[in-house]
């Protein structure tokens, strides 16, 4: 939690002299709080008052980057513990782990490059691939790292725990920020001095516990590591759920710097249970999630996911306004009207997808509103569908001129009538009855 | 210095809600489940008590549409119509931990099967299986009133749960589960007010709180699941922070998965239809889970499989 005007002002002067420019000592507490005003303005504020300040003005989680160019990768910087409260800000990243000893290692990281997808007009691909040395030779780590980088460009993780073998991979792509993985109690001196001379962010692991794991990321940071990433190391389930529930809670209620970065968790098991787990990842807490596979049936869904949870809660999801064909439709097939709320546009398109009937499907901007909260906040009017009907191009693709509205909104019917000189026809209310009315309409 | 683990102090406590009576109890069942309990968020009872594993149930038909998809239908092919064999293969072979059917045969929107043969079918499905059952209507508030009257009478001492109670249809279902102390499932649309005025009504008219079980609809993965995952977190922490009137469990259903052709239609690019339709499920029943639901009712027994291992490495993993 960030502090208070009210902790604020008890660390300043308490003079009231004026010369910050506000009246008073509490005014400019106020304004400190709301970031509206710098702690500069104080002439006469102790050095400890503005130290700590200054950290507090510092995010909960630090915003640790990973990468270079395009691909980059930010994660941390989050504010809230459930996605309501505000938003989530920085989804989790999905890596993709290959062994250096792995003969086919090239087209793995081929393969997870071809694999893309586009939802709701975003595109959807792996953000990482995290190469793990088994070997534990620095000479085949190093080639291992030439191979996948000459195949991606997406961020790499480099994951060994002996500094010999990351000094030789960072040699190959030490410019491109990889994240080193990992820091030890046992290596993390090492590891600190690669990091920084690479200008590289590092994982520090320790598995026995939260205590210990701050204790490391402060001595990491000692050491003149700023970016920093967690790792709680192999547990049951349950115990990491826990953790990386505890570990927000520290960061952003407690403002605890040792724990306020961003966690990396390396999903187990294999499938659909790795999948889950990757799932619970997303949900909570977790920044990076590394996989051991990349199956297509687990993947979409699971970036399907994440692009759930990430949506800020007060901008919905839009689909782009036009033409949208289903099942096939030809010159006769039934014209109906939508708005752009993602949500309805699936909830109807999957209703007109049921029926198995060929149409097509208007879709209007109404900035992502449903149908009848544009309606009401006039954001969907007979004028905006007309609009829609005589830009969109539908009177070339179809020989009649009748359009089916949603039952909500059979008010418009009249004006749009009058505006686009289409017949129209009031269709069921609720979504869930176009499969039986489209079915009846078009036997009629 | 001691790192201090941040734990929540919930004044609120989640009611528990048991389902099932056994042979000792004047039922039949040979199980009982028990949602709800809680005074944590879900699987942190670290910090207060979580003391119930979240029961998973598996939903059936009275009958089965013929656009059910084909990936859902494929695991009961040999028992699909036959509602007590569907029942018994959810738990014999996929440990179903309760059975819940619903009656959308007797719509007459549908296949209009009267009252006499939905009889039939539940008696069938009691004989079945010993879990226990959840009986929903069809959604036609006229023809539900007479099922759902019988359905209570057919299964009195049984300790059921019916459903769905809704805001425009919830009085005949209140009385039916009252006239035989079953529990009732009060449906509310993504809306934390409307799921609060659904439990008000219901007790207004005379159900007590500790029979109530929410449902607060889970869409499916894809298709707002992130409403329906803030609404329930919303309602957990409401609950837990004192809000009597929403310190019930809730119960969610991953039946909407089967409605969105995204996640089982035949699609190379996405994926093999079967895997991706499976995990599309388990996703959708485990977010869920995590955003506060206390039971799930689900459909593929992969999916089912999938979700009771997690909530297995969860609950058994933590301290609980």
């Amino acid at each position: 939690m960030a502090l208070t005007a009210l902790d604020i002002y008890k660390k300043l002067p308490q003079t009231n002299c004026g010369k910050c420019g506000f009246p008073t000592c509490l005014a400019f507490a106020m304004q400190l709080a709301n970031k509206k005003a710098s702690i500069d303005a104080c002439p006469d504020v102790s050095d400890e008052a503005k130290e700590l300040l200054e950290s507090s003005a510092a995010p909960p989680i630090k915003l640790v980057k990973v990468g270079s160019g395009d691909r980059e990768i930010e994660m941390g910087d989050e504010v809230v513990m459930h996605r309501h409260e505000k938003t989530f800000y920085h989804p989790v990243a999905y890596a993709l782990m290959v062994d250096d000893d792995s003969p086919d290692i090239e087209s793995k990281v081929q393969a997870a490059g071809e694999m893309k997808f586009e939802r709701v007009g975003q595109e959807m691909q792996l953000d990482m691939i995290a190469i793990r040395s088994k070997s534990d030779d620095p000479a085949k780590f190093s080639s291992a790292v030439s191979a996948v980088k000459g195949k991606t460009s997406v961020p790499l993780a480099l994951v060994s725990q002996n500094p010999a073998v990351i000094e030789e991979g960072l040699k190959v792509c030490g410019s491109d920020r990889p994240l080193i993985h990992a820091a030890t109690k046992d290596n993390f001196e090492k590891m600190a001095e690669l990091a920084k001379a690479n200008n590289c962010p590092l994982a520090v692991l320790e598995d026995s516990g939260l205590e210990e794991l701050a204790e490391l990321s402060k001595k990491v940071k000692e050491a003149g590591v700023e970016d920093i990433v967690l790792d709680l190391g192999k547990k049951p389930l349950g115990k990491l759920f826990q953790e990386l529930t505890l570990i927000r809670r520290l960061a952003i209620k407690k403002l605890f710097r040792p724990l306020g970065y961003p966690i990396i968790m390396f999903a187990e098991g294999e499938g659909a249970s790795e999948g889950l787990e990757a799932a619970i990842g997303t949900l909570k807490y977790a920044s990076i999630v590394v996989m051991k596979e990349a199956d297509r049936a687990i993947m979409y869904p699971l970036f399907t996911l994440r692009q759930n949870i990430y949506t800020d809660p007060q901008k919905p999801i839009q689909v782009k306004p036009g033409i949208y064909e289903l099942n096939g439709p030809a010159e006769d097939s039934p014209v109906m009207i939508t708005t752009n709320f993602s949500l309805t546009y699936f909830t109807v398109a999957g209703d007109i997808e049921t029926s198995k009937v060929p149409s097509y499907l208007l879709v209007a901007d109404s900035e992502g509103l449903s149908v009848m909260t544009a309606f009401a906040a006039d954001k969907f009017t007979a004028d905006t569908a007309t609009e829609l009907i005589e830009s969109c191009g539908i009177a070339d693709k179809v020989n009649h001129k009748k359009i089916i509205i949603p039952g909500q909104v059979a008010r418009m019917s009249g004006k749009l009538n009058e505006n686009s000189g289409w017949e129209v026809v009031v269709g069921p209310r609720d979504s869930s009855g176009l499969p039986k009315y489209l079915r009846e309409y078009t036997s009629a | 210095m001691a790192l201090e683990l941040p734990k929540e102090k919930w004044v609120g406590k989640i009611g528990q809600v048991v389902i099932g009576a056994l042979e000792s109890e004047g039922g039949t069942r040979t199980s009982k489940v028990a949602l709800g309990g809680a005074t944590s968020l879900p699987f942190l009872g670290f910090e207060g008590e979580y003391p119930n594993e979240p029961p998973i149930g598996m939903e059936i038909f009275d009958i089965v549409r013929e656009d059910y998809p084909e990936v859902a239908r494929k695991p009961f092919e040999d028992v699909i119509d036959d509602p007590g064999k569907w029942a018994k293969k959810c738990v014999e072979e996929y440990g179903a931990d309760m059975i819940c059917i619903r009656m959308i045969g007797t719509n007459p929107e549908e296949e209009n099967r009267s009252v006499e043969d939905a009889e039939q079918t539940i008696k069938e499905l009691k004989e079945a299986v010993g879990v226990p059952l959840l009986i929903y209507g069809s959604g036609d508030e006229e023809k539900d009133a007479k099922v759902l009257e019988m359905a209570s009478n057919v299964m009195a001492g049984e300790r059921c749960l019916l459903g769905l109670a809704e805001e425009a249809a919830y009085k005949s279902i209140s009385v039916a589960t009252m006239s035989n102390d079953h529990g009732i499932v009060a449906f509310s649309n993504l809306d934390i007010n409307l799921a609060k005025q659904m439990n008000i009504l219901l007790t207004d008219f005379g159900v007590k709180l500790g029979n109530i079980v929410m449902d607060p609809l889970q869409a499916g993965l894809g298709y707002g699941l992130e409403y329906s995952y803030s609404v329930i977190e919303r309602i957990r922490l409401a609950a837990l922070m004192g809000d009597k009137i929403l310190q019930v469990p809730m119960m969610c259903g991953t039946a909407r998965v089967w409605n969105a052709r995204e996640a089982f239609k035949e699609d190379a690019d996405t994926g093999d239809s079967t895997s991706r339709a499976i995990f599309w499920e388990a996703t959708t029943g485990l977010s869920a889970l995590l955003a506060g639901a206390d039971a799930l009712l689900m459909r593929h027994p992969d999916a089912v499989k999938h979700v009771k291992e997690s909530v297995k490495n969860l609950y058994g993993g933590g301290e609980q």
